[in-house]
């Protein structure tokens, strides 16, 4: 059986989503994101620069019609900000999915999830497919999913820490509540906090800094391919109980 | 007619949103537009009537992954 990722009748080719920011250049982007499989790409709303008309578009680089263009608020602190950019993001016409951020602090870019509640709420109605940015917190996952949230994406640990997850269970927690998918971003920092995500029952992961900060990030871009794939077959395929004491896996029978 | 535009004021000569995009030499179908707060929908590029002192802003997309600080 095939085990694709679908939200709101949309089909994902992959579980890895991947961050456009911090690469060298948009060269770098597009071959990153080609290494990595990924078919949802994450892209900010900024000014047009319109004294310097030379600067390139980044969509020149990532086609919009082979990759799956997710506009994000990142950088807003308010409900009113992150509706004013998701609005905006909406209008140019890619796509109404939104990566949903209201950060409620500048040292930890922990979301204020107050906020995001609300936004969600507003967002919902109006017709997007809204991927709310939260706490790794079951209470307020479900508020959000309860909200209208198409997906909910919980912070492995703060953003470009690459801590990786740092409360597993609170993840297990979530999904095992969630009705809608559950997409780890940020804080995964190599391929097998990556792996752990898929393997709790993740439904996809969403990585920047990881790749972006590796030494070699198209070599990374590819383990994180790899590393999402074989966590999500791991979690399929059931792992072996913990045990605390060795259990011999070769007969005594026939033993000289 | 004074317009400001992405902050900065200037003087400009386009009387709509699509005659504005033109002079700055951007691309339409590329960006999205806000004048006074209100998103401009792109088929109204062209009859938007712009007036002395509006607030224009104008977006695009651009490498970003997470908030993260600048």
């Amino acid at each position: 059986m095939e085990d694709k990722l679908i939200i709101k009748g949309i089909e994902f080719k992959s579980r890895l989503w991947i961050g456009t920011g911090k690469y060298k250049d948009f060269e770098e982007t597009a071959r990153v994101i080609e290494a990595s499989g990924a078919d949802v790409v994450t892209v900010a709303v900024r000014r047009v620069n319109i004294t310097d008309r030379k600067s390139e578009n980044l969509l020149d680089y990532i086609d919009p019609k082979k990759y799956k263009i997710l506009p994000n608020t990142a950088g807003c602190y308010t409900v009113e900000d992150a509706l004013r950019y998701s609005r905006l993001a909406r209008e140019s016409g890619v796509s109404d999915m939104i990566k949903l951020e209201v950060i409620g602090d500048e040292k930890t870019l922990f979301p204020d999830v107050i906020g995001l509640l609300k936004a969600t709420e507003i967002l919902a109605k109006e017709g997007f497919i809204v991927f709310p940015y939260t706490n790794d917190d079951p209470v307020m996952a479900k508020r959000l999913e309860n909200a209208g949230a198409a997906a909910v994406m919980p912070l492995g640990a703060p953003i470009g820490s690459g801590l990786g997850i740092r409360n597993p269970y609170n993840i297990k927690i979530i999904l095992e509540a969630a009705k809608v998918p559950i997409i780890v971003d940020a804080g995964v920092g190599t391929a097998s906090d990556a792996a752990v995500a898929m393997e709790l029952g993740c439904d996809a992961v969403l990585m920047n800094t990881a790749v972006a900060a590796a030494k070699d990030p198209i070599a990374m871009a590819n383990a994180m391919k790899h590393a999402v794939i074989a966590g999500r077959l791991a979690y399929k395929a059931g792992r072996m109980p913990k045990r605390l004491y060795a259990t011999a896996s070769s007969p005594i029978e026939g033993m000289l | 007619m004074r317009l400001k535009v992405n902050g900065e004021d200037r003087e400009c000569k386009g009387k709509t949103a699509l005659e504005l995009l033109k002079e700055l030499d951007i691309v339409p179908e590329r960006v999205a537009v806000e004048v006074n707060l209100k998103v401009i929908k792109k088929t109204d590029f062209e009859n938007y009537r712009l007036h002395d002192g509006d607030n224009v802003e104008i977006v695009y997309f651009v490498g970003g992954g997470n908030s993260y600080l600048s």
